[in-house]
């Protein structure tokens, strides 16, 4: 124990709990089988809803017979989208802030015209949800197939079809940056120059609990209950508010257990929507469970970005210029409120972020296309970003015959350099690129590695290395969405009372997906306030009971959230302590809490202990001076206002074989070094990030939504869509930098994205590290085996 | 719509419940008899979240209707645990942090039950074949994988 009468540091007081590896409350429950998804709900007189979806990817809808479906059996209603069009208002997926962005208005069920292959175009509702699947099948819907506009490149030909007639071409949203003047580092003959195209496939969420929705609407109070499997509560509140015309305080968002989401569950989709309407309709509860292929074919996409790409370095390996242009197909619609933009607007950010670089051109276009919504899914932008960046940059190193670990020596941004404004007028700082990357060589031992696999690539299984520099943004400000006039919020709250028996209860804004939100509540509260962490019971998820704010998106939970009850717990703190030194006589400053003991800080006598202040405060308020009304209770907001986002930094590195007889890639190890900042408890952090490896790792080399040519998704089951099973993932070997974001008290910024933000880059250069002997190399996610044949040369494109 | 009689023996408990005959066996523990630990993540055999013991084995329910399993003896993740005591691998799970979000953990631990049942001291290998069948989309699996080398070993002793 340190020194008795110094005062203690916020995070060594004896029951601070930052730092250790708490386990999860929760878990229990969930371990038990006694978790409350919202498919477990059972309500009195509950009904559930079934979507008949478009088959064509573009067609004109003629005519919806639904006679037949509303007689079949167990069927309460049927409905199409005329006959919700008095009942909602359509929205618009557009920011401000994003100047030129532009999308029309949609609707929760297509009118008119289906513009992607599984746009909901009926409804039914029904006693049971096979009964509702039955009726389904009996509507006619006689449709006029256009057309479809599938790839985003020739979308913007003068001979493309256009999706949506009150536009002159399938433009959503274009975006130039320039810094500096490129054109010269490129004409000097002096200068290395690599160019590349690369694809980034579209891939999905996958989230195994599907999008999942349960309403009810109470007529006479005219309020509405959604039970909500998603991130942000209080967004959701005022999408419904004001599309349903409904005040938003009539409207209660609960959430409990979420099973994933990803962002995946954080837009606005049009069968979550006409489900409220139809319970808004009937008067009775509705539920609609997405079943797999709905969410494979409506459940956004991402990605789905078309790049070239060239970089210039000088003879010594020195950054001399980087130009990109990158198409992206976003689907029909941009997606609302969030907008399909964000993820072009980031790559054209972070393309190249930890390097110093002083001539930067970069072009995006925002493509309209007749395929599922593409919109934001973890990691937005960063694994197009990061591997762009990297990726060229290990080419240059190998064309100059430079290491690739001194190439990065040579650009990262120097470590005592922040804060720092990039090429693009991101403004960094606390950032540890240096650090990170010679941890990484140490931890991989990266010499001995390059040794070995110089001796060992003599046969058909060739070993690669690969590695990534990245940035990741965490705990956006309102620069992200609010200033653009979306209703998401980017501060959050957190209130924190104190109970009759010395307990806490904190209710926060942020919410639970699994990361252990809650638990990480529980240790700043406890730390922060002087009681053990079984006494505090936390709240998140329910916009009835929890202050407002945005929610879990962005990697912004702990950084934000977790500063605001870190500021209430404090508050409450001197509260109390204001109290206990009337009752003790005593001065407020020379007081502290311990344990759930109000002490002396001097000497940490015990005063008396927080259960005994409780019960005169509440049950004997007799014994107070008159004019001592005590309020045990705290709340506290927290945004960041200094800096439109806190940065994260990290490294991490990829040892692959490449079976060139097959084409299968095989990832052996994986590295990474995270900087996020303060490290709340270690586990649900390392746990985070190998699950952002694992996510990484499934966009690198399994996971693409498929379509043909007249965009029909071909591969909507888990039995085609491949995703990472435990026997194909390596051990993910962790290590962090800890620099403690200036921007709070807390100093933890965010983790949940940087390992699917990172590791795809890191894949695909060891991949290329590995097929570069050959000759050979590729630029497109994911790296499939006939897509590492095609490269080699094996099979044709 | 004719609905079958389907008698079964849940958690050592005697049950009988109507469905139609093509409800599955995962959509009847749910709705009929309210056993909600058990999840539906594809329906369609793949990610595993719907596993239960059947007869002493471990089978997807997803891939079995109601009717199919007259008679059956079946455990689902509520009735593993003996009374406030959680079975070794609940425990190993919780301790090792071998869940996030939770939504596969019923299946994992129940496909982890049969994996025990036939590996004892499985190695890493028969860990991960045990497991092929469950899809875990949030976690890294490592944790998962120590959950269930940690419950052999306790399971063992
Ligand atoms: S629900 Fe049965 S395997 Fe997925
Ligand atoms: S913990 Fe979420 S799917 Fe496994």
């Amino acid at each position: 124990m340190a020194n008795k009468n110094a005062p203690l540091h916020l995070f060594d007081r004896p029951n601070s709990y930052i730092g250790q590896s708490v386990p999860r409350p929760e878990a229990h429950n969930l371990l038990a089988g006694r978790g409350q998804y919202v498919d477990d709900l059972q309500l009195p007189r509950m009904l559930h809803a079934a979507f008949l979806r478009s088959p064509y990817a573009h067609a004109d809808i003629l005519t919806i017979d639904t006679t037949a479906a509303a007689d079949s059996a167990g069927v309460v209603a049927v409905y199409s989208g005329a006959d919700f069009a008095d009942q909602v208002t359509p929205w618009v997926g557009e920011l401000t802030h994003l100047t030129g962005l532009r999308s029309p208005p949609q609707m929760p069920l297509a009118i008119d015209t289906a513009t992607w292959q599984g746009e909901p175009v009926a409804m039914v509702v029904a006693s049971s949800r096979a009964l509702a699947e039955d009726a389904c099948a009996l509507i006619d819907v006689q449709y006029q197939p256009r057309e479809a506009v599938c790839d985003p490149v020739a979308a913007l030909l003068p001979e493309s079809p256009v999706i949506h007639s009150e536009y002159k071409n399938n433009l959503a949203w274009e975006r130039d940056v320039t810094a500096g003047d490129v054109e010269p580092a490129f004409a000097d003959p002096a200068n290395t120059v690599v160019e590349q195209v690369l694809r980034f496939g579209r891939h999905t969420g996958v989230t195994l609990e599907p999008r999942s929705s349960v309403v009810e609407f109470n007529p006479a109070e005219q309020t509405l209950t959604y039970h909500y499997s998603g991130q942000a509560p209080h967004m959701m509140q005022a999408v419904l508010a004001k599309h349903m015309q409904l005040p938003e305080e009539n409207i209660r968002i609960i959430a409990r257990d979420v099973g994933g989401s990803f962002g995946i569950k954080i837009h606005t989709y049009g069968d979550d929507i006409a489900t409220a309407l139809a319970a808004r309709l009937l008067a009775r509860p509705v539920k609609f469970i997405a079943d797999r292929l709905e969410s494979f074919a409506s459940d956004i996409h991402a990605r789905d970005h078309h790049i070239k790409a060239r970089l210039a370095v000088t003879s010594d390996g020195t950054i001399a210029a980087l130009q990109m242009y990158d198409y992206t197909g976003i689907g029909p619609y941009s997606m609302y409120p969030r907008t399909s933009a964000i993820e072009c607007n980031q790559i054209l950010n972070l393309t190249g972020a930890p390097y110093k670089i002083e001539n930067y051109h970069a072009n995006g276009k925002v493509v309209f296309q007749n395929k599922n919504m593409m919109c934001q899914y973890r990691a937005v932008g960063h694994p197009v970003a990061m591997a762009v960046a990297d990726s060229l940059l290990e080419q240059a190193a190998r064309e100059i015959k430079m290491d690739v670990v001194e190439i990065r020596r040579r650009n990262l941004i120097e470590d005592n350099a922040y804060p720092v404004v990039s090429a693009t007028g991101m403004k960094f700082a606390d950032l540890s690129h240096q650090q990170a990357l010679e941890r990484l060589v140490e931890l991989m031992q990266y010499e001995k590695l390059r040794k070995q696999q110089s001796t060992a690539n003599e046969n058909s299984i060739r070993t690669g290395i690969g590695l990534v520099s990245m940035v990741e943004v965490t705990n956006p400000s309102p620069m992200f969405y609010g200033i653009g006039g979306a209703p998401i919020s980017a501060q959050d709250g957190a209130t924190v009372r104190m109970d009759a028996a010395g307990a806490l209860h904190v209710s926060c804004s942020i919410t639970e997906q699994g990361q252990g939100t809650n638990t990480i509540i529980a240790q700043v509260a406890a730390g922060v306030f002087g009681v053990d962490i079984k006494r505090v019971k936390v709240t998140t998820g329910d916009t009835a009971t929890t202050p407002y704010g945005g929610g879990t998106w962005a990697s912004r939970g702990a950084g934000i959230g977790g500063e605001a009850v870190l500021l209430a717990a404090d508050a409450l703190k001197q509260q109390v302590l204001e109290v206990a030194a009337i009752v003790l006589q005593s001065n407020a400053d020379s007081l502290d809490i311990s344990q759930g003991n109000v002490i002396d800080k001097s000497d940490s006598a015990q005063r008396m202990s927080l259960d005994e202040l409780g019960k005169l405060v509440y049950y004997r308020g007799s014994e107070l001076p008159a004019e001592v009304q005590p309020e045990f209770v705290a709340t506290r907001h927290f945004r960041v206002s200094d800096f439109p986002f806190v940065f994260t930094n990290g490294a991490m590195a990829a040892q692959v074989e490449v079976d060139t007889d097959t084409g299968i890639v095989k990832v052996l190890d994986f590295w990474v070094v995270e900087d996020c900042g303060r490290v709340i408890n270690p586990k649900l952090v390392d746990e985070q990030i190998r699950g952002g490896v694992v996510q990484g790792i499934g966009g690198a080399l399994f996971e693409e939504c498929l379509y043909s040519d007249d965009g029909q998704l071909l591969n909507a089951t888990m039995a085609d869509y491949l995703v990472p099973m435990a026997g194909e993932m390596p051990d993910i070997h962790i290590a962090h930098i800890e620099t403690p974001t200036s921007t709070s008290t807390l100093g933890a910024k965010g983790a949940g994205e940087a390992g699917t933000g990172g590791a795809p880059a890191a894949i695909l250069n060891a991949i290329n590290d590995a097929l570069a002997p050959l000759g050979a190399s590729i630029h497109t996610m994911p790296a499939t085996p006939e897509r590492i044949l095609q490269a080699l040369g094996e099979v044709p494109t | 719509m004719s609905l079958v009689t389907v008698n079964l023996t849940v958690n050592q408990s005697a049950r009988t419940f109507e469905v139609e005959e093509r409800t599955l066996l995962a959509d009847a523990l749910r709705d009929e008899l309210g056993l909600t630990g058990t999840h539906i993540g594809c329906d369609t055999s793949q990610c595993g979240c719907c596993t239960i013991t059947m007869n002493g084995d471990s089978v997807k329910s997803c891939t079995l209707l109601a009717v199919q399993a007259e008679g059956a003896d079946i455990t689902t993740i509520e009735g593993l645990a003996d009374g406030d005591k959680l079975h070794p691998l609940q425990t190993a799970f919780s301790a090792c942090h071998g869940l996030q979000c939770g939504f596969c953990t019923p299946g994992m631990i129940m496909a982890s039950v049969e994996l025990l049942k036939q590996h004892p001291d499985p190695s890493d290998e028969q860990i991960r074949e045990g497991l092929s069948g469950n899809l875990c989309r949030c976690t890294g699996y490592t944790n998962i994988e120590a959950a269930v080398r940690a419950a052999a070993e306790a399971m063992r002793n």
